[in-house]
């Protein structure tokens, strides 16, 4: 068989990534100032976004694709990592957890998401996601002397793995009866067997018409629905986020589950876009009860963390809503809310994370009270991410989820959208109550803020960018739908 | 019926033995077991005609990784280990999600129609031998997931590096 050397061009923002992280592994070892580290891995990050413009095509047998839509996803990858960074640099100084390994592992794991929303075939799709989560996993248990942060590692390693075991279980019952790993190529065959199925059961939409094309489709919808903190898949997402050091939570609730969110889009939309009825079955108790124990068990949380937790849960629900509306409109939908996601959730976790200083956790609701008596600006910070996640206008969390609920509307699951109306509405509770907590209580005891200038600049960047896509929404908007435009 | 009986033999071994694996509460006797496991795996291989991944699977995982799983267990403190439970509380709940999902699944297999076959035949493989034809499908075709599979070893040595060497930090 002759060898025929692939076209480097589409992955090599990838390649330069790889080279990067490892460089950065090195020159860890000659580097004492870890803040050059920090620096450098956000320079890594933007020089892989300015490779990303020039990066599109499919390469390897299709086994790769950079299109608009992985394009997008990267975006935000980068985004992450660059916000991520940007509010470590003080925190794993305070945790003395300061180590360059750590900046590293951000990119290995990034580069695992990158892999992802490329992914053409399902054997990179899966390595891909064992890139990001072992990295997940190790920053998870970043701070090794502290029990709650090893917990956390070991439940999200065990948990993860299980997860892994369900995917690579419905990888090969879809290998099995299609014969290929190739997502577009199971789309094919998948339409062809749903004709078939059809033809020999009388009912056109029976709703179980292939049984074992149905199981391998659940057993995906678990494996994703790990990765996105979906119930009844999301037990580990409290304690992990939890127990992680703050930064990596913040990295967590973006960065892997945006990536879940690509290769669900990808797989249920390409390779099952014949299955549609089947797996929207699947889908939608899923996103219902996501957002209902989301936002009801936030409710009765004391950490900040865990609800916080608790509120990524609700909006992973929120996002199902546009995969379940199965239309390029829904996804672009799914991508927006998912940008605005990453800004107003790192933005609160950049606030979280100033709270914490030497000797005082300060990752108790309480801790909040009379913030804004002591720290005007923290407190109103803070204030325009709670009302970003609750989504109240002019903030963009309200845009987000308007073009989510209005591509279900016009997919027709009215009802879903209102349940989602409901439990965002119930979700207003928690958001405000901190907001309540900060302006209307005595500050108890004095809270010190550990501001740093890399935490300045990312809540500039998260408070600004929320304020702007609330207020001018189409552009983001535009864009995304042209990223969505191929499904 | 003589494939059939060999795989029903090790299939139904290998369950065994992993339930054997997960209820000894001696650590050394879960390992002796999981060799046994490791052995009737790399004998669901040969049966497949895939003899190199059978002799890697006895070379790496019944030669060095049981042996590093029982370095491991030198250093725990084994009179310790035997008073620790077993299991935790809700494992009759795991039980009942577990014996539903072999249910559904094996009602399911039932109706399963194996896909067109590619072009990787036994007559193929044996003509061609194994380790050629898996040598030259991991260099070319599948390259590009071969080489994803080397960073994921690398990010568990660092994970394993950070986790468990360094001292407190400045």
């Amino acid at each position: 068989m002759p060898f025929v050397m692939p076209d480097l061009g589409p992955v090599m923002p990838e390649i330069v990534m790889t080279c990067l992280a490892l460089l950065i592994l090195l020159a860890d070892l000659v580097i004492k100032r870890k803040e050059t580290i920090a620096f450098l891995s956000i320079a890594s990050a933007a020089i892989v976004t300015y490779l990303l413009a020039g990066s599109a095509g499919i390469t390897f047998k299709g086994m790769f694709i950079a299109d608009n839509y992985s394009l997008f996803f990267k975006l935000i990858f980068m985004l992450n990592v660059i916000l991520t960074v940007l509010i470590s640099v003080k925190y794993i100084a305070i945790e003395k957890v300061n180590f360059g390994e750590y900046y590293s592992l951000i990119l290995f794991s990034t580069l695992g998401m990158m892999l992802m929303a490329s992914a053409g075939d399902l054997i990179v799709l899966y390595l891909g996601l064992e890139l990001m989560a072992l990295s997940a996993y190790v920053l998870a248990g970043f701070l090794r002397h502290d029990i709650k942060s090893n917990e956390a590692a070991i439940k999200y390693f065990l948990l993860g793995s299980f997860a892994s075991a369900f995917l690579l279980y419905g990888i090969s019952m879809i290998y099995g009866l299609t014969g290929t790993t190739d997502i577009y190529k199971i789309g094919e065959e998948v339409n062809r067997l749903i004709g078939e199925s059809k033809i020999s059961t009388s009912s056109p939409i029976h709703p179980f018409t292939h049984s074992p094309l149905l199981l391998s489709i659940v057993m995906f919808a678990a494996a994703f629905s790990f990765k996105i903190a979906a119930v009844p898949f999301h037990m580990w997402a409290p304690d992990v986020y939890e127990g992680a050091p703050t930064s990596v939570t913040a990295f967590m609730s973006v960065g892997p589950k945006a990536a879940g969110f690509a290769v669900l889009g990808r797989v249920f939309l390409t390779a099952f876009g014949a299955a549609r009825i089947e797996w929207t079955g699947i889908l939608i108790p899923i996103a219902a009860l996501t957002m209902a124990v989301g936002n009801i068990v936030a409710i009765s949380q004391t950490n900040i963390k865990r609800m916080l937790a608790y509120s990524s849960i609700a909006h992973a629900g929120y996002m199902l809503l546009g995969i379940i509306a199965g239309t390029s409109e829904g996804m672009a939908s799914v991508l927006n809310y998912m940008l605005i996601y990453a800004f107003m959730n790192i933005g609160a976790f950049a606030v979280v994370i100033m709270l914490r200083s030497e000797g005082f956790k300060g990752d108790n609701i309480s801790d909040y009270e009379g913030l804004a008596k002591t720290h005007p600006l923290a407190a109103a910070l803070m204030l325009v991410f709670m009302f970003s996640l609750t989504g109240i206008p002019p903030t963009a969390g309200f845009m987000g989820k308007f073009y989510l609920f209005m591509s279900a509307v016009s997919a027709g699951y009215v009802w879903l959208a209102v349940t989602a109306v409901i439990f965002s509405a119930i979700s207003a509770y928690f958001y405000l109550r901190i907001v309540m907590y900060m302006y209307m209580k005595e500050p108890k005891a004095e809270v010190q803020l550990s501001a740093s200038p890399g935490i300045a600049l990312a809540l500039a960047i998260t408070v600004i960018a929320v304020l702007i896509i609330g207020v001018l929404p189409s552009k983001v908007i535009s864009v995304a739908r042209i990223a969505a435009a191929g499904f | 019926m003589l494939p059939e009986l060999f795989f029903g033999y090790y299939a139904s071994a290998i369950v065994i033995f992993s339930l054997l694996v997960v209820t000894r509460s001696n650590p050394v006797h879960s390992i002796m077991w999981m060799l046994l496991l490791f052995f009737h795996i790399a004998g669901l291989y040969l049966f497949l005609n895939a003899e190199f991944i059978a002799a890697i699977q006895v070379i790496v995982y019944a030669g060095a990784i049981l042996v590093l799983f029982l370095f491991v267990v030198l250093l725990l403190n084994l009179r310790e280990e035997l008073k620790v439970k077993k299991f935790i509380g809700s494992w009759p709940a795991g039980l009942f999600i577990a014996a539903a999902l072999l249910v559904i699944i094996l009602s399911v297999v039932k109706s399963f129609v194996p896909g067109p076959a590619g072009k990787y035949s036994i007559e193929f493989i044996k003509q061609e031998t194994h380790t050629k034809a898996l040598g030259t499908l991991l260099y070319t075709d599948y390259l590009f997931p071969f080489e994803i599979a080397s960073l994921v070893l690398l990010v568990a040595i660092i994970g394993a590096i950070v986790l468990a060497k360094r001292k407190k930090g400045n």
